[in-house]
This record gives structure tokens, sequence and C-alpha cells, in this order.
């Protein structure tokens, strides 16, 4: 059904060699800085109604990768198509429309919630910025936006620090979904929170979807939440992009080594000390200097000659599933 | 200092431990009579989330807590000496050197402005008496033996040029440079990646084995307790809510809000859940701890009783705080956490 749907439709959003640099160090001067390497080549489409969830260690990519598709960084390279429209290289004004279609929810409620003004302001401003509603309306759709998200509608007075940080990131929902969006990138939106509340905001993310016919980019770096909320899994190393898949494929028979080893790292209450896990060795590579072949080969406890030199290209492995290994888990290469 | 052998003194005792701190609105009790014991090369996991009063646990252990502010109350034997009442002197002889303490933010832990050998090295010499250039030589030694590359290089670093693991490998190797009896890990992994944190999680337990030290580790991930934990506590609203050994709380939790806690993980493989079971609301603040259950408002089964402080229910060493018996409380644990607990 899935891939029916896929082949009707052409994607919501749809990032061909996707690429991001940023420089540091002396500035001054043109090219007399380092480049960080931050994302490199990623060629992500998302559906409608579809979640991708976007996971890696810090240091991945995966924020930035979030950033440059909502148009908050400008992409050094490769294209950005959002609904037909190429809008790599869009201004702030021709953005505009499109920034209305497509939200972002970030990590920290604490920190995108501007403390001096109240919810009533910080959710409101987007809705007149847009003109989603107009006058009295404006109200009832701020009232009507405070129950989709499950607070009371008192609360619009209240300043941020006068709630928890669960009702936090409830108004930093509740404020993306100000606009009537289609798309909404979320930046690790539950890892501030404790566990029974994450919980219950999981739970509004997939409910929401429903509602509010949504699509979503999941970006976390907790692969049980993720697994939880997402319908495909894009798995990121160094600013590539090294496995994507159906969920449930990708996590019962991943492909790459690094994500068979993120996943066996995951510490879980059930089947105690049963597991296996795998213990990679040091740190994830600095950005700056990425390795020159297989991003993943200085870590990587299968590496070969070929996965030094030569960089693998994200390739079909199966049905919906795409892997860049040279010798992928289980196709009988390695 | 002579070990008592053959009997089985445990290392860390604390007896009727309760916390309160002075505010605008008067004196607000935190940690309300608590008691536990750690052995030695023992793991005591302390679960329980923000504002559980976990922290604040460990904190009056080691007498970090403002005096001025803080009012603690109880008795705290280490190695049968009363922790709470010992000078200011010889506590700061004690910290450092039989207790390491191990705090969440490595970046916070470490001083920006000197080299990490040298802050180990300087950790060293408050406690032994030995020259700079020996203890530094210890340092490199300590920060081989956490497992960070090129230890030699490393000690040279200052703590931004490290990344965060080795950051908290740094903080790590400083918390056992005078090899502690005690290691208090105040969410050691919480910063840290997946693939990070199982290095780290896996040093602390070979820590435990090579040097027998024991362990209380301090966390709101239940993964991470079923990974190294031998017994765990769980902390409610500044109370142990439930206590027993690592395969009693995961195998037969009595607690509601143990099932809780579990049952709202959303689980890495085996049927995806359409909805994760949440705990409805959230924790009370200190000044709002109900006198009854400090759950019962958010627990589906709640009932007048609930009111009345809860009565202790034992089942051997595990311990509950919640009026639900036996009988019952088997029914509602199989309804909540269903084939979760029988996998």
């Amino acid at each position: 059904m899935i891939e029916a749907a896929r082949t009707a439709q052409s994607p919501l959003i749809s990032a061909r060699d996707l690429t991001k640099h940023f420089t540091v160090g002396k500035t001054m001067r043109p090219g007399s800085g380092r480049t960080v390497h931050a994302v490199e080549d990623v060629t992500l489409d998302v559906h409608r109604g579809e979640t991708v969830g976007l996971v890696g260690e810090s240091g991945s990519g995966k924020s930035t990768l979030g950033r440059c598709m909502t148009r908050l960084y400008d992409p050094t390279s490769g294209s950005l198509v959002f609904d037909g429209d190429d809008i790599t290289r869009t201004g702030e004004r021709g953005l505009l429309p499109v920034r209305r279609r497509m939200q972002m929810i970030f990590q920290d409620p604490s920190a995108s919630l501007n403390p001096r003004r109240r919810v009533r302001d910080l959710v409101g401003d987007a809705v007149r910025v847009h003109g989603i509603r107009k006058g009295r309306a404006v109200d009832d759709w701020l009232r009507e936006l405070m129950d989709i998200v499950g607070l009371r509608a008192e609360y619009l007075d209240r300043y941020p620090h006068e709630f928890s940080g669960g009702q936090r990131q409830r108004i930093g929902i509740a404020r993306a979904l100000a606009v009537e969006p289609e798309l909404i990138v979320a930046d690790e939106p539950v890892s501030a929170l404790d566990v029974s509340v994450q919980a219950q905001i999981v739970n509004l993310f997939s409910e929401l979807r429903e509602r509010l016919n949504l699509t979503y980019v999941f970006i976390a770096h907790d692969l049980a939440v993720v697994r939880q909320v997402s319908t495909r899994v894009a798995v990121m190393y160094l600013g590539a992009l090294v496995e994507i898949g159906e969920t449930e494929s990708l996590y019962a028979r991943p492909h790459h080594p690094y994500t068979e080893a993120l996943l066996s790292a995951v510490p879980q209450a059930r089947n105690r000390g049963k597991r296996n896990r795998i213990i990679l060795e040091g740190e994830i590579p600095s950005p700056l200097d990425p390795p020159k072949g297989c991003k993943f080969s200085t870590r990587c406890p299968f590496a070969k000659e070929r996965c030094h030199t030569e960089r693998p290209r994200l390739l079909p492995a199966g049905p919906g599933h795409s892997v860049a290994c040279h010798y992928p888990i289980g196709s009988g290469g390695a | 200092m002579q070990e008592p052998s053959g009997v089985k003194s445990p290392l860390l005792d604390v007896q009727g431990l309760s916390v309160s701190f002075a505010t605008d609105r008067g004196r607000v009790k935190a940690i309300d009579d608590i008691s536990f014991k750690v052995s030695e090369g023992e793991v005591l996991a302390i679960v329980g989330e923000s504002g559980s009063g976990k922290s604040v646990t460990l904190m009056s252990l080691l007498g970090l807590n403002d005096p001025k502010t803080t009012y603690v109350d109880g008795a705290v034997a280490f190695r049968g000496r009363h922790l709470l009442e010992l000078p200011d002197r010889e506590l700061r002889r004690l910290r450092g050197k039989e207790i390491g303490l191990i705090s969440q933010d490595p970046m916070t832990a470490l001083t920006p402005v000197y080299t990490i050998g040298w802050q180990i090295a300087e950790q060293i010499r408050a406690h032994e008496n030995v020259s700079q250039s020996a203890a530094l030589k210890r340092a490199v030694e300590l920060l081989a033996a956490v497992g960070l590359p090129n230890p030699d290089e490393a000690k040279d670093r200052y703590p931004h040029q490290l990344s965060g693991g080795m950051r908290q490998r740094a903080v790590i190797a400083m918390a056992i440079s005078c090899n502690p009896k005690l290691l208090v890990a105040d969410e050691p992994t919480t910063a840290l990646d997946v693939t990070v944190q199982a290095q780290v999680l896996d040093l602390l337990l070979r820590l435990r084995d090579d040097f027998g030290s024991a362990i209380i580790l301090i966390t709101h991930d239940m993964g991470v307790v079923a990974e190294v934990a031998d017994r765990v506590h769980v902390m409610y609203a500044g109370r142990i809510v439930e206590k027993g050994t690592a395969e009693e709380i995961f195998e037969r939790p009595m607690h509601p809000y143990t099932w809780g806690l579990m049952a709202s993980i959303p689980p890495i493989d085996g049927p995806r859940l359409s909805r994760l079971p949440s705990i409805p609301g959230m924790p009370p603040t200190p000044e709002a701890i109900p006198v009854g259950c400090a759950f019962a408002p958010r627990c589906r089964f709640s009932r007048a009783a609930c009111a009345e402080p809860p009565p202790k229910r034992r089942e051997g060493d595990h311990i509950v705080l919640c009026v639900l018996e036996a009988e019952e409380r088997e029914r509602l644990r199989a309804a909540v956490l269903g084939q979760a607990v029988a996998a």
C-alpha cells in the first residue's frame, strides 16, 4: 500500500545530494578557514503522511540536515524540492509561503520560548504573520490549538516559566501547528523530558499525525523512541546517510555494521543481560577531516582495504531498504 | 585500617536520612526518611525522575549541600564513621580518596583553565604525599586505564579539546585516582551517545571487578539499570518507594510507579505498540508532596486508603511502599505490563 502511494505521489520534500559545509577558524580571508563537512551528499525523499526518523550520534549531522531541509541553513550544494518547487536558493520573501507549510520543533522547550512573552503571543505571532486567521478568529484558533496539544485554554495568559518541561514542549508543538503546516521537522523533541512525560509527548506526536494529516521528520538519538514513532528510519554517521529502510526491517535486519552496533548499544530493561553488545572502539572522527573512504571505516570491525579508499554509495538492499556499505551484513559478500 | 573479615558489614549504611531546604515559603522537605545500605563490590542503582530527590540524597551523603540552607537528619555510616558528624576537614580528606564522585556534566566537573593531566595530578596530591611528576605519571596511567587513546598526549589537553565521552572518562579517571572504596555516579552517561554510553558502563563494571569498589549509580534510565545494577531502589518524591535486587525489580516489580516507568520505555524489538502506556500528570514539587502516597494522584489504582501514609509490604528483602495486597498486585501488574514482563 505504501509502495503504491509512493509511486502515485511525488515526495513532499526531496533532498538531492544535499551538502552543508561550515567554515571555522580564520574566516576573514576567503579560503583560509577550515571546512566542517557537516552533511555530505544526502539524498532523502519524505512522502506525505510518513514519519522519517533520523538517528545518529552527536556530530552525525542529523540536526544540520533537519535545519537545511527547513532552510534555516542554506545548503552548500545539492538541491531541495518542496512539493514540486525547488527551494534550494529561494530568498526569504519567496520562502514565506513555504515556511508556513513546514515548521520546526526544537529540543529544549525552555530555550526556544521567549521567557518574557505569554503563550498567547508566542503562539499567536505566527498566526498573525502568516495571516492564518483574522480578528476574532485568532483567539478561537489559539484556544483550539491548546486543546489539540492537551493544555487548558486559560494557560494562554501564562508565561513559559509557569509550565513544566512536558507542558513547555506542548507549547512548542502548538506554536508549530499554529500555521497549519504539512511538514514538521522535530529536532530531539523528547530528549529533554522525563521518561514518564516523554511517553505522553510521543503519543501526542502519533495522535497529531493521524488527526491533522502531518508528515514528520523526527530527529532523535534515542533509537527506541524513533522506532515507536517512525514509518521509515534513516541512520546518519559523520554527515552521511549510511542506511535507510522501513522501521521494522531496519531494526530487525540492519545491513550496515554501524546500525547494528548502534542498535546493540541501546540498554534495554527487557532481556536483561542476554544481549550481545557490540562495543565500538574509539570515537566518531572529526568532521573537519573525515576519513577518505567509507566514513565508518576507522571504527568498523569488518573494514577491508577497499573501505579505506573508496566511499560506498547508498544502494538498494531489499524492498524499501538502502545501505551505503561495500560489504553489507547478510548479503553474503562479507 | 582493619578489614572485618567474615562479617559482612555494609560499606555505607544510611538510616533515616531526611533533607529539607530553607526557601522563601519556609522549610521544604526534599528527602523523607530514606534508608539504604551498600556493600563492597556492589552496584546499587537509584532510579527516579528529575525532582525525585536522588541527587540531593547523594549530595547530602557527601556533605556537599550548603549548610546554611539545608537541614540534614539521620545517620550515615561509612566504614563505621558517621559522615554527617565529621568535621569539614576530615570529610574533605575522605571525599576524593575513599569516596569518588562522578558528576553528570563532565564540563562543569573540570576546570577549563588547566589540562586534565594537571587536574588529575592535583587530586592525587591532595590526598597522597607524592611528587608532581609521580602524580602526573599516575594520571597518565589512569587515563590509559579508562581507555583514552594516546594518554600521554591527552594529559596535556584542556577539557574543551576533548569530546563529551573523553571528558567523562577524564572525570572517571579523576574519581578513581585514589582507588576509592565507593564510587558515586550521578547520571554518568546521560550526556553521552549510546555507543559511548556502552563503553562507559563497561568501564564502570570493570572498575568494580578490578578494584572491588562499590558503586552507587543514579539514573532515570531503566535500560542502564538493567545493564549494570545488582540492587535497585526506586525513588519518587523524596521517598524510596520500592527496593529489591535487580532481578526482583525487573521480574516482579511491585510498585505501580515502577510499572509505569518500565511500560513507558518503548521496546526496541518485538511488536510495536500503537500507544505507549504513559503516566499521566507529572511528579509533585517538594512543597506539594501529599501526606499519603505521593504517587496516588497519578496512580491508576489509587483508592481512599492512599490518602494515608502507605504501608510497607515485603517479600523477603523486596520492599515496597504501597497499599496493594499481593493477589491484587499480581493481577494489576499483569494488566499494566502484560507480556513485557513475561518476555
